[in-house]
C-alpha cells in the first residue's frame, strides 16, 4: 500500500509543478454534492483496508479508499456502529469520501457529526508531503487540530490517507414513534424533547407526521416510548435509511433541493416548496424552484446557512459566501496546504 | 526580578503605555510591578515572567484595539482567562502584553429551548451549569478547576474532565466563538446550527492555546441533566486485572459517564486523607458511573458489577445514595492534594494510551520508579485512557528534581512508544512544549508554524508556547508543587 502512496506523492508533485488541478474521487457517490470536478481524477479506492480495530477501545483506523460499508459491516459484527450515520449515496461510498464531504446522518443531533468522531488523520499535501495529525486515543490536545479541519474541507486541503475514528456500540433496543404534527407543533415539540433527557436518536418531520426514533438501553427506550406517546412504526429500519439515502419520496423530483443548517427553534422558514426536518429542527430539506439569494437570506436570518444540495444547474455557488475576512483565513489555510492550489479545486469555493 | 522585563525598548514601552491610555481606563491599564505580579504564571508556577502592562479590556472593541496596536508595534500578547491552566499557557511573555480576560464575565445570553447559552470568555464554567439549571439543563465539560476556570482558558486548551468518553470535550460542546485576530478583526466561528459553511476553524480554534486569537464570546451548548447516576467502586487484586475490567465494560456496549482507576499508592495517600472507604489492600480501585433515568441506571449498575465480578473484582460496592456517591468520588478528586501531603513535591503528567497498553505502561512506571529512586502514584481517567502519574520528590534534595523531570520525560515517551500522546487535556503551553518534537515529525511541526501564519504572521501571540520552533526544541517545563504550596491549592485536581 505504501507503493499506491509512492504514486499518489509523485503525482501530486508533477500536479504542483504543472499547477495542473487534480480530483480526489472515490466512488463517485458524491460527485453531484459540491462543485464542478476539475483536472484528472485521482482514485482513492487502490488504497483501502482496516488498519486497526479493537472494540474494547471504540476505535477504529482505516485507509481513505476503504468502503463505507466494509466499515460498517465490520463494526456491526462487533456490535458497534460509526455514531454519525453517515449517508453512502452510492453502494461503493468510501470513508474518505465521507470524512472529506463531513455530512452526518439522522443521529447527528443526538450523537454528534463526522468531525466529532475523527481523532486523527494522515494526509498527502499538495506538496505531496505525508503529514499525520492527532493519534488514536480519546483525548488528546497535542498541536493544533488539523484532522478536525479536514472534515468537510472537500479534498481541497490534503488527500486523506488514513483515519482513526471513535466508534460507539449499537443500541441495545431501537424503537420510531409517529405522531401526526404540523411543522409548527413539531417545532415546538422538538425542541422541548430535546431540552429533557429523553434517549431520542432522531427526528424527521414531513407533511403533518413526526418520526421520533428512541435509541438505548431497552429499559431506557420502553419507558421513554411510553412517556412520549405516539404510534410504534414497523420498519422503522428502512424508513431511517430511506431518509439518509435520500430515497425517500420527498427527495424525488427534478426540482434544486437545498439543504438549510439553521438554529433548531428558528420558525417554519418562510420558502416555497415542501420542507422535511430533522435534527429536532436544525436541519431543514427545501425541495423546489427558488432563487439562491433569497434562500441564503433566509437561512442567514435562521442563524443558519443554505447549501445548494443537489441540483442538475449549479449556476449559483453551492456553499453560502463566506464574509470576506473569513474568507482570507480560508485562502490562507489553502495556501499552507495546498499552495499550487491543485486539489479538488473549486469543489469548496470558487478561491480555494 | 525586574519591574519591567527589558526586551521591550524603552520608547516602544511609553508609545504601547500612552496609546493603550488613550482608549482604556487607567484602572485597566497595570505597569507597576507590584500590580504585574498576579500575572506573573498561572497554575504551573514553576514559571514566572512578568509582562511589560497588563491589560484588562471591558469590551470586545476595546480587545480588537490592544490587538492591533500590539501589532503595530510588534508587541507580544498572551491572553489569559483564570490561569488556572497546569501547562503555563497563560504564562506572560517578559516585556509582552498580558491581555486579561476577566472582565468579560457576563452570561450574555440562556436559550433553554434551543439548549444554548452565549457567554463571555471569562465566565467560570461551573457558572454557566448554575445558570442552566433551572431549566434542567447543563454544560458538560467539567475540568477538575471548574469552579475557578473560565470557559475562554477551556476553549483555548480543549478542556476535558471525567465525562469525556460519553460527553466530549470542549469542542464537541460549544457552537459558535468570536475571534478577535491580532490585525484587530472580528470572526464568527462557527454558529447558531450544528454546522456552518467553509472549513471547520471551530475545531481548528479549540485547544489552539491562545496561538491564534482572541476569544471575545463562546456559545456553548446545554444538555439536559440526567434523572439520577449511580457509582460502582470495586476492587482488583492487580492493575491488569483492572485494565481488563475497563475493556470488558467497554466491549460489553456500555459507555459509563465516568470510568477511573486508582493503584495502589494513589488509594493509600488519599484515603487517610477524605475516608472515602477505598480498600486499602487493593492494587487497583475503579470507580464507574452510570446515569440515566432511574430505571436504566438500576439495569446498568448490575451489568457493570457482573461484569467487574467475572473479570476478578475482590470487592464492589454500589452508591446506594447521592451522599455515597459523592464519597466515592472524594478521593478521586482529591487525589492531588492528598500526594501533595505525603510528599513535599510532586509533579503532574498527563499522557493519554490506548487503554489496551495500561498494564504494560504502568509496569514500566513502576521500573522508572526503580531506575529513578522516586515513587510514582497513578490516577487514570481509564474510560479515555488518560494517564495522570504523579511523580513524588523533593525538590531540597540535590538531584531529586532532574531526576523527577527525566522520570517524566521516560513516561511520556513510554505514552508516544504506546500510540498515545504526550498531552490528552493540560494543554502543551510551556510545559511540554519539549516532547512535541517527540511526538510529531518536522513536517506537521512545520504545517502547525503554516497554520499559524495564517492568523498571527508575525507570531505576536503567545509566542514560544504549544508548537516548538525546529531548530529549538530544547525547553524543558514541569508542574512543580512544594509543600502544598500550589497556586489554587483549594482547587480539586484530577
Amino acid at each position: 500500500m505504501q507503493a499506491i502512496v509512492h504514486e499518489w506523492r509523485e503525482r501530486v508533485r508533477a500536479s504542483a509543478d504543472s499547477t495542473e488541478a487534480l480530483c480526489i474521487r472515490g466512488s463517485g457517490s458524491k460527485d453531484f454534492y459540491g462543485g464542478a470536478l476539475q483536472g484528472a481524477v485521482l482514485d482513492t479506492r487502490a488504497y483501502h483496508g482496516i488498519l486497526e480495530y479493537e472494540p474494547t477501545e471504540l476505535v477504529m483506523r482505516a485507509r481513505s479508499g476503504t468502503q463505507l460499508a466494509t466499515v460498517e459491516a465490520e463494526l456491526a459484527a462487533h456490535g458497534q456502529m460509526l455514531g454519525f450515520e453517515p449517508p453512502h449515496f452510492g453502494t461503493g461510498a468510501t470513508l474518505g469520501g465521507a470524512v472529506a464531504c463531513g455530512l452526518s446522518g439522522p443521529r447527528r443531533a443526538a450523537a454528534g457529526a463526522v468531525r466529532d468522531f475523527v481523532l486523527g488523520i494522515r494526509i498527502l499535501d499538495g506538496r505531496g508531503t505525508d503529514l499525520a495529525f492527532g493519534g488514536k486515543v480519546m483525548k488528546n490536545v497535542a498541536g493544533y487540530d488539523v484532522s478536525r479541519l479536514m472534515v468537510g474541507a472537500m479534498g481541497t486541503l490534503g488527500i486523506i490517507l488514513d483515519v482513526a475514528l471513535k466508534v460507539l456500540p449499537r443500541p441495545e433496543r431501537e424503537l420510531t414513534l409517529r405522531f401526526e404534527l404540523n411543522q409548527t407543533q413539531a417545532l415546538h415539540r422538538m425542541n422541548s424533547w430535546a431540552s429533557q433527557p429523553y434517549p431520542i436518536t432522531a427526528t424527521c418531520h414531513e407533511g403533518d407526521a413526526l418520526h421520533v426514533r428512541v435509541s438505548g438501553s431497552a429499559i431506557g427506550v420502553e419507558s421513554a416510548a411510553r412517556t412520549l406517546g405516539g404510534a410504534r412504526l414497523e420498519d422503522a429500519g428502512a424508513f431511517w435509511r430511506d431518509l439518509r439515502e435520500q430515497r425517500a419520496m420527498f427527495f424525488q423530483g427534478a426540482e434544486p433541493l437545498w439543504r438549510l443548517s439553521v438554529k433548531s427553534t428558528a420558525p417554519q422558514l418562510p420558502l416555497p416548496g415542501p420542507q422535511l426536518i430533522e435534527w429536532n429542527g436544525g436541519l431543514r430539506w427545501i425541495h423546489g424552484e427558488t432563487d439562491a439569494s433569497v434562500v441564503r437570506d433566509v437561512a442567514r436570518k435562521a442563524d443558519g446557512h443554505a447549501v445548494l444540495f443537489r441540483a442538475i444547474d449549479k449556476c449559483s455557488s453551492v456553499f453560502q459566501p463566506l464574509p470576506p475576512a473569513l474568507m482570507t483565513l480560508h485562502r490562507g489555510l489553502k495556501q499552507a496546504f495546498d499552495p499550487a492550489g491543485i486539489l479538488n479545486r473549486g469543489r469548496l469555493y470558487d478561491e480555494l | 526580578m525586574q519591574a519591567h522585563a527589558p526586551s521591550l525598548a524603552g520608547n516602544v514601552r511609553s508609545a504601547l503605555l500612552a496609546e493603550l491610555l488613550s482608549f482604556l481606563p487607567s484602572a485597566a491599564v497595570l505597569f507597576d510591578e507590584e500590580d504585574l505580579r498576579p500575572y506573573e504564571c498561572d497554575g504551573l508556577s514553576a514559571y514566572r515572567a512578568l509582562p511589560a502592562v497588563a491589560v484588562l479590556p471591558s469590551t470586545e472593541t476595546e480587545v480588537r484595539k490592544i490587538l492591533s496596536l500590539c501589532q503595530r508595534l510588534g508587541v507580544p500578547v498572551v491572553a489569559r482567562g483564570a490561569g488556572t491552566g497546569l501547562s503555563g499557557g497563560a504564562l506572560p511573555h517578559a516585556g509582552g502584553v498580558l491581555l486579561s480576560l476577566a472582565r468579560f464575565m457576563r452570561i450574555l445570553e440562556l436559550d433553554p429551548i434551543a439548549r444554548i447559552a452565549r457567554v463571555q470568555p471569562g465566565v467560570r464554567n461551573l457558572a454557566i451549569s448554575d445558570a442552566a439549571s433551572r431549566y434542567g439543563l447543563y454544560y458538560a465539560p467539567d475540568p477538575s478547576s471548574q469552579i475557578a476556570c473560565s470557559i475562554g482558558g477551556n476553549v483555548a486548551e480543549n478542556s476535558g474532565g471525567v465525562h469525556c468518553l460519553k460527553y466530549g470535550l470542549t469542542v464537541h460542546n460549544i457552537l459558535r466563538l468570536r475571534l478577535c485576530t491580532i490585525d484587530g478583526e472580528v470572526h464568527e466561528i462557527g454558529g447558531h446550527a450544528l454546522d456552518s459553511p467553509g472549513y471547520d476553524l471551530l475545531a481548528l480554534i479549540t485547544g489552539s492555546e491562545g496561538l491564534l486569537g482572541v476569544i471575545t464570546e463562546i456559545t456553548v451548548k446545554l444538555l439536559p441533566k440526567p434523572d439520577t447516576a449511580r457509582c460502582v467502586l470495586a476492587a482488583f487484586g492487580s492493575v491488569a486485572e483492572a485494565g481488563e475490567a475497563v475493556a470488558a465494560v467497554i466491549g460489553a456496549g456500555i459507555v459509563p459517564a465516568g470510568l477511573e482507576m486508582m493503584d495502589k499508592a494513589a488509594t493509600a495517600a488519599v484515603e487517610p486523607f477524605v475516608n472515602a472507604g477505598y480498600p486499602l489492600d487493593a492494587a487497583a480501585i475503579l470507580l464507574c458511573e452510570s446515569d440515566g433515568t432511574t430505571d436504566e441506571v438500576a439495569a446498568e449498575i448490575d451489568r457493570i458489577a457482573a461484569i467487574m465480578r467475572s473479570t476478578g473484582a475482590t470487592d464492589i460496592r454500589v452508591s446506594r445514595d447521592e451522599a455515597e456517591r459523592l464519597r466515592f468520588w472524594s478521593g478521586r478528586k482529591a487525589a492531588f492534594p492528598a500526594v501533595g501531603r505525603i510528599s513535599p513535591d510532586y509533579y503532574c503528567m498527563d499522557g493519554t494510551i490506548p487503554r489496551k497498553h495500561l498494564a504494560q505502561v504502568l509496569t514500566g512506571i513502576a521500573r522508572l520508579e526503580k531506575k529513578y529512586r522516586l515513587r510514582c502514584a497513578n490516577v487514570f481517567h481509564a474510560g479515555d485512557g488518560n494517564l495522570h502519574p504523579l511523580i513524588l520528590y523533593d525538590a531540597n534534595q540535590p538531584g531529586e528534581l532532574e531526576r523527577c523531570e527525566a522520570f517524566g520525560a521516560d513516561i511520556l515517551r513510554l505514552c508516544i512508544d504506546a500510540g498515545g500522546t504526550i498531552t490528552g487535556e493540560h494543554g502543551v503551553g510551556i510545559e511540554k512544549i519539549d516532547q512535541m518534537c517527540e511526538q510529531f515529525a518536522e513536517p506537521a511541526l512545520e504545517a502547525f508554524h503554516r497554520v499559524k501564519q495564517v492568523f498571527d504572521p508575525h507570531r505576536l501571540l503567545n509566542p514560544d508556547k504549544a508548537v516548538p520552533t525546529l531548530h529549538r526544541c530544547a525547553e524543558l517545563g514541569r508542574m512543580h508543587v512544594h509543600r502544598g504550596e500550589e497556586r489554587f491549592a483549594d482547587l480539586p485536581r484530577f
